[in-house]
């Protein structure tokens, strides 16, 4: 994985970013759309606006497209403030919910319209017409009319109409809200496809959370007119900052207990984990001795040469996915914190916790696949002993729904890796639920 | 489901006839030989080609389609306007009273409506004549263009003008390349209507009117005064075929461009 492919021009500070949102309000009346945010968005990003219905995702959206204007604050767009400036004068372009294309005009008319508007030479059109039409894949449909093409061919309309004029930014307003799953799925890589060759900022509103985790390079998970948190979309996943975050995004385990720093107490392991992955292997190939070189040398020569050194018999090291799987030692590496939070169990290790939460109340929040479930008492930093109260089976996984002692819910997802596997865990069973030390998060809100 | 009853017919009959059976006599009496109107004397159409001849009524003719055009135009401009306002504009202080009010005329009675427009054109010291009527009708059809063109704006997606202002439009081009051409059906219906609403009118036009200009329903209604002639019936017809042509083809073209969509649709949906 090469480094300077990465892109995250918003760790990199000498990157400008290419939209600027300061201390911006919005009010309906006395509903407060979007409250006091401030964001920076930056060229080339695929930026996801996630939040329930009416947290104001649209509202940001349409205040980008000009379609609104902000209560106060304002909103700069390559570093020229926009308050003031009509949508058709502004270097953005939108596609819209219901896709708004204009009935009346055939598909290549559609595609045209922005460019007439332009005072753009003919033939320029015509070319740039069909380039997009080349892009979307529409070219036998470009003489129809909107009504006469499927929902997602006029999709692809709305994106090429939108993509015509090469806006700085191109807004979508929960552009694949319309289609069926399967569609929706081979349009979110068609999208970021389009992105990418484009180099186009993509701003995209939706409600789908697996939808924005798919195209996005960050996603803003709204709540209430606020950005609750920015992050990637692992980031997001992995380390959410807030329990509206973590069960927002996908399925969650939440436990409340009280923080405690973890003392010492445990015995001190002499721990390296980072020497494993320092040999270095030379596995270049080398002659080897045959038999009869080794009887030579054993016979012959090792009174002159001395004796024969055999090549280090040696595993090569661990590759990253059997790090990440390997299960954990007992040997759980100490600091972080301790979760007390039933008196039935013992307290949750949560080494990647950090020291401040000692003696808060805290939630501490883990995804269901990173549940091991067993019948014999693991080798794990965390097992917790309960009784398996249902079970989904969803083909590629199975959700258990766990009823831990002392009646504390919770789903441990696995994968069927295997046809029929773990049949041996079914209904009332008692089980253990393990974890590793690493494998949640602790959140103070 | 049954169609047919003998309840059903006679229901039929009688609400039909008692509608038409004026209009068809009238109809008939207009191909009379005989100069009584009330005596059958054979089938002629000679009264139609007397018609021709008569200055007088081909003069108010030709007045009342002048004004017809002008104020149907007119109407739909301003009508137009309006129901755009009401329907498009945010939400302003006492919207609901101007839309209300736009409604107003429609139920007004009018010998009214004719008689504050008489009063205000005496006011101003406008001669009556074929501008005084173009202005008169104008002001009582522009409510009914408004009403049948605001029924269309409602449902028609916001979301198109504002596509249009995103790429690149002014306000005005959005409004004349994307919102127009999608109404014009409405806008067109408007204008029939309009137009023969006016070609119908007689209380404002009567109140309206100079004598420099008179229109054909006043012209039938003074000269019904002096007794009916088989020429009048002979114009009344006429008069009954063009509005009616005009009142079919306004709800044929609305009726025929929701027809094609249906049709494309179904089209498109079968790939």
């Amino acid at each position: 994985m090469a480094q300077e492919t990465v892109f995250e021009p918003w760790n990199d500070h000498n990157e400008s970013p290419l939209i600027q949102f300061k201390n911006v309000t919005k009010r309906f009346g006395d509903f407060i759309a979007i409250d006091d945010l401030t964001q920076d968005i930056y060229a080339k990003e695929f930026f996801a606006l996630l939040g329930p219905s009416g947290c104001g995702k649209t509202t940001m959206m349409r205040m980008l497209g000009g379609f609104e204007t902000p209560t106060s604050g304002t909103i700069k767009i390559a570093g020229q403030d926009m308050n003031n400036v009509p949508p058709n004068k502004r270097a953005v372009n939108m596609m819209f919910q219901s896709y708004a294309l204009f009935p009346h005009l055939s598909i290549y008319e559609n595609i045209a319209f922005g460019l007439r508007r332009a005072d753009m030479a003919k033939g320029a059109i015509d070319a740039r017409v069909t380039e997009m039409l080349k892009l979307t894949r529409l070219e036998k449909f470009a003489q129809r009319k909107p009504h006469q093409i499927s929902g997602g061919q006029r999709q692809r309309v709305a994106l090429a109409r939108s993509l015509a004029k090469a806006p700085k930014l191109l807004l979508l307003d929960e552009p694949l809200g319309a289609l069926d799953k399967k569609l929706r799925q081979d349009t979110q890589f068609e999208l970021m496809d389009i992105q990418e060759k484009t180099g186009t900022t993509f701003v995209i509103v939706t409600h789908d959370q697996e939808e924005a985790m798919t195209v996005a390079s960050r996603v803003a998970v709204m709540d209430e007119g606020r950005i609750i948190q920015v992050a990637t979309p692992d980031a997001i996943y992995e380390a959410p900052n807030s329990t509206y975050v973590a069960d927002f995004i996908g399925d969650v385990n939440l436990i409340k207990g009280q923080g405690e720093l973890r003392t010492s107490n445990a015995p001190v392991q002499e721990v390296e984990p980072e020497q494993t992955t320092e040999i270095i292997i030379d596995d270049t190939p080398r002659p080897q001795p045959n038999k009869f070189g080794e009887w030579i040398h054993d016979k012959r020569l090792s009174p002159i040469i001395g004796e024969r050194i055999e090549p280090i018999k040696q595993l090569p090291p661990p590759s990253a996915q059997e790090l990440s799987t390997a299960p954990a030692s007992a040997s759980t590496p100490e600091g972080g914190i301790a979760l007390n939070w039933s008196t039935e169990h013992p307290a949750i290790i949560v080494s990647n916790g950090d020291e401040a939460q000692d003696g808060k109340t805290l939630t501490f929040a883990i995804r269901p696949e990173k549940l091991n479930i067993s019948r014999t008492k693991p080798d794990a930093p965390n097992a917790l002993q309960g009784t398996v109260i249902d079970i989904a089976y969803l083909g590629n996984v199975s959700t258990y729904h766990v009823e831990l002692t002392g009646g504390q819910m919770v789903k441990a997802q696995m994968a069927n890796s295997r046809r029929l596997a773990r049949r041996d865990i079914t209904w009332e069973d008692n089980v253990w639920v393990s974890f590793t030390d690493t494998a949640g998060v602790l959140l103070e809100r | 489901m049954k169609r047919f009853s003998w309840f059903n017919a006679t229901a039929l009959t009688l609400g039909f006839t008692f509608l038409y059976l004026p209009m068809v006599i009238l109809v008939i009496y207009s191909f009379n030989e005989s100069k009584l109107v009330t005596v059958w004397a054979g089938f002629s159409i000679k009264w139609y080609g007397e018609l021709l001849q008569n200055e007088a009524f081909l003069n108010a003719a030709w007045v009342t389609i002048k004004v017809a055009i002008f104020s149907s135009t007119l109407a739909t401009v301003l009508g137009t306007m309006a129901a755009y306002v009401l329907v498009r504009a945010n939400r302003f202080k006492g919207r609901t009273l101007f839309s209300g009010m736009i409604y107003a005329p429609l139920v007004m009675p009018e010998v009214i409506t004719g008689l504050s427009m008489l009063l205000l054109f005496i006011g101003i010291g406008l001669d009556r004549g074929v501008l005084t009527i173009v202005l008169a009708h104008t002001t009582f059809a522009m409510c009914y263009v408004s009403v049948v063109v605001s029924s269309r704006l409602v449902s028609f997606d916001r979301s198109l003008e504002e596509a249009a202002l995103d790429l690149g439009c002014s306000p005005w081009q959005a409004f004349r390349l994307v919102t127009l051409p999608i109404i014009a059906p409405a806008v067109i219906s408007g204008w029939l209507l309009a137009f023969t609403l006016s070609l119908d009118d007689l209380v404002i036009a009567s109140f309206t009117a100079g004598p420099s200009a008179t229109t054909l329903p006043i012209k039938i209604f003074s000269a019904v005064r002096l007794g009916v002639s088989p020429e009048i019936n002979a114009l009344s017809t006429i008069m009954i075929a063009i509005v009616t042509v005009g009142v079919i083809s306004a709800s044929l073209i609305s009726k025929q461009a929701s027809l094609k969509q249906q049709r494309d649709e179904q089209a498109a949906a079968r790939g």
